[in-house]
């Protein structure tokens, strides 16, 4: 049970800057993921939180005491790790036991609890194995109870699915949720799978290149995201953008290659005269007859998907997706026309990538007044 | 195990020619000369050997030098192992940690390796030398109380340190990479569950280094038994009063300088037998500790 503060943390190897300036305050209790690309600095946050790695600058309290000088045993964070590094010499009832061991907890006491953290995850027939012997998620679940046993203030996910195979990785997700729920320690996962994020956190965090670009629940982030990096990233299919300028005199968004968008007032208001990126999620875009949305497009080509197609477009030579549950099946290069909901359009600066906000209400109102 | 099936070839014999060519000329064809000499006895003005059945060994065996070097040889061959392979392991553990300075100790560690027997004798034979090696510092402190071509035990002793130094640097490469072939991430996790350094070593570094410290153990006994001739020829000269006439030593003196072949030949054929029951040994009964990961 602890709280998780990140202060202006830094780390850099040499002269090279992994991650500069991030500031996180992980809530007691609560499931963060930490989100990003390989290579943006998240698992290095997670091994700086572990104590794993030195901090080049800045501070990190866990349950308000600064660890920065702290080995990672006095911690009290446990963690799971991507390969699991299991003890290939010990059986998968000494792997789980190896921390109280090591505490000194007597024999008794340790086997005991032992065999109550094998059952909790479905291990207790296995427990005289090797990990040599076990299967990929047998191996993740011994990894799991040996942080479980411990009772830790923190647990720490390194990646631990990326292993598995697709069924058995949507599993374990659940089981690591069930598990959160029943411990309800404070817990930090790290992974590059948006769905893996998504489905797990209390909270999200979406890194970048060393910086954090956006913090929220998956809800927020997915309908608000915070950057073009954010709103590029997070969602599946993935976002299409396409650059224009918001043009005030027609409450609209004027597409570079002439399509004009209706955009609602008070984001017109925050707009006005900017070159921006122009967001649109495929999900909300539907397809029309030639000339009757608001975008002509062409079509590139279809990916099927079973449920529904994603249609790839090409507006003028920029790329369009548009997710539809219709049957039809266009030519390859006909003309097709896209509609576009009002509130659908995403809107970015053009030159900071940063999102515009629409104006609140009462300023909108001032404005007109 | 899974086996590849090919068509015979007369590839297959040529490729192998060179190889078994060598083994043929260096190891089958002198082995079969000692076992043909060790089974007779050259008449006593030459004109070819006469069949003695196992005479030969009867005299050996009954000579009380030849238990004398057994003995020796023993001592000679645990000591050896026991202190090269702590060294070596003590160092490549501290190299593993990358403590300050681990790229020369690296380097400088595996030098000696490179260096022939000979010569490490005529090296320590500076160090150990009475009147004016760094022992003979004793010397002046005590004066007369370091000889080793004077006091047994004295000679034992450089002739150990010697072949132990000797030793150390190829069992260090070995215990090194097995070190690093651990993954970090073992480490860490064993780190993360609270176990300090020295508690690592013992729980986690040494029971993944079996594998390796078994073939060390075969490999540093076998050489201590075979590969002592140059620092024992250089250092004591087996001396004194036979204090380290190694089994090997002795196949030389007694063969070359007593130009006893059938003698010498039988004591090689014992020394042979010696070290591949000793492997056999090792292999049954010290392999079974022995994680393989």
């Amino acid at each position: 049970m602890a709280e998780i503060a990140i202060r202006n943390v830094a780390k850099t190897y040499g002269k090279t800057t992994i991650m500069e300036g991030v500031n996180l305050t992980i809530r007691n209790g609560e499931f963060v993921v930490i989100l990003g690309p390989s290579g943006c600095g998240k698992s290095t946050l997670l091994r700086l939180i572990a104590g794993l790695e030195e901090i080049t600058a800045g501070e990190i309290a866990i349950a308000g005491q600064v660890v920065n000088d702290l080995e990672p045993r006095e911690r009290g964070c446990a963690m799971v790790f991507q390969n699991y590094a299991l003890y290939p010499h010990m059986t998968v009832a000494e792997n789980i036991g190896y921390a109280l061991k090591v505490a000194g907890v007597p024999r008794a006491e340790r086997q005991a609890r032992v065999a109550a953290t094998a059952t909790s995850v479905g291990l207790s027939d296995f427990l005289d194995r090797k990990p040599g012997q076990l299967s990929g998620g047998q191996r993740q679940r011994v990894a799991m109870a040996r942080a479980i046993i411990r009772e830790p203030k923190v647990f720490l996910f390194d990646e631990p699915l990326s292993n598995l195979d697709a069924k058995l990785r949507v599993q374990m997700r659940h089981e690591i949720r069930r598990i959160h729920t029943q411990i309800k320690a404070t817990s930090v996962f790290v992974t590059h799978d948006q769905h893996e994020g998504m489905t797990l956190a209390d909270r999200l965090v979406v890194m970048n290149k060393g910086t954090i670009e956006q913090v929220g629940t998956p809800d927020e982030i997915y309908d608000r995201p915070a950057s073009l990096y954010v709103a590029g990233f997070i969602g599946s299919p993935a976002m299409s953008f396409l650059p224009g300028r918001v043009d005030a005199a027609r409450q609209a968004l004027v597409l570079d290659q002439g399509a004009a968008l209706p955009l609602p007032r008070a984001l017109v208001q925050a707009a006005a005269g900017r070159l921006v990126q122009a967001g649109l999620r495929p999900e909300t875009l539907s397809l029309t007859a030639p000339g009757m949305g608001q975008i002509d497009a062409r079509v590139d080509f279809i990916e099927e998907l079973g449920a529904e197609r994603l249609y790839h477009l090409l507006v003028e030579d920029l790329p369009l997706s548009v997710l539809s549950s219709e049957k039809q099946r266009p030519a390859e290069g006909s003309p097709i026309g896209v509609a576009v909901p009002l509130g659908a359009v995403h809107l970015f600066d053009a030159d900071t990538g940063r999102r515009i906000e629409p104006q609140a209400a009462e300023a909108s109102v001032r404005a007109m007044a | 195990m899974r086996r590849a099936h090919f068509k015979f070839s007369w590839i297959v014999p040529l490729l192998l020619a060179p190889q078994l060519l060598v083994i043929f000329t260096f190891f089958y064809w002198p082995s079969a000369q000692a076992l043909y000499w060790a089974f007779t006895l050259e008449q006593p003005w030459g004109g070819g050997n006469t069949w003695v059945g196992w005479d030969n060994f009867r005299k050996v065996l009954s000579d009380p030098y030849y238990w004398g070097s057994v003995r020796v040889s023993v001592i000679y061959a645990l000591a050896t192992t026991v202190l090269a392979m702590g060294m070596a392991l003590t160092l490549a553990l501290f190299v593993d940690r990358q403590l300050a300075g681990y790229r020369v100790w690296r380097v400088g560690i595996i030098w000696p390796y490179a260096v022939a027997a000979p010569a490490v004798g005529l090296a320590f034979q500076f160090v150990f030398n009475p009147g004016a090696g760094i022992f003979s510092y004793i010397n002046t402190v005590s004066p007369g109380w370091w000889d080793l071509s004077k006091y047994p035990w004295q000679a034992v002793t450089a002739i150990v340190i010697a072949g132990a130094w000797k030793q150390v640097a190829y069992s260090f490469i070995f215990f090194l990479a097995a070190l690093q072939s651990i993954p970090r991430s073992l480490t860490e996790a064993a780190a993360m569950d609270g176990a300090r350094p020295l508690r690592r070593m013992l729980d986690l570094q040494l029971p993944l280094l079996t594998p390796t410290f078994f073939f060390l153990l075969v490999i540093n006994i076998t050489d201590s038994f075979t590969d002592s001739f140059g620092i024992v020829d250089t250092l004591t000269g087996g001396g004194p009063f036979r204090a380290t006439d190694l089994m090997v030593y002795k196949i030389y003196s007694d063969g070359f300088r007593g130009l006893d072949y059938s003698g010498a030949a039988a004591q090689s054929i014992i020394l042979m037998g010696l070290v591949m029951a000793l492997t056999f040994i090792q292999f049954r009964y010290i392999e079974r500790r022995v994680h393989y990961t």
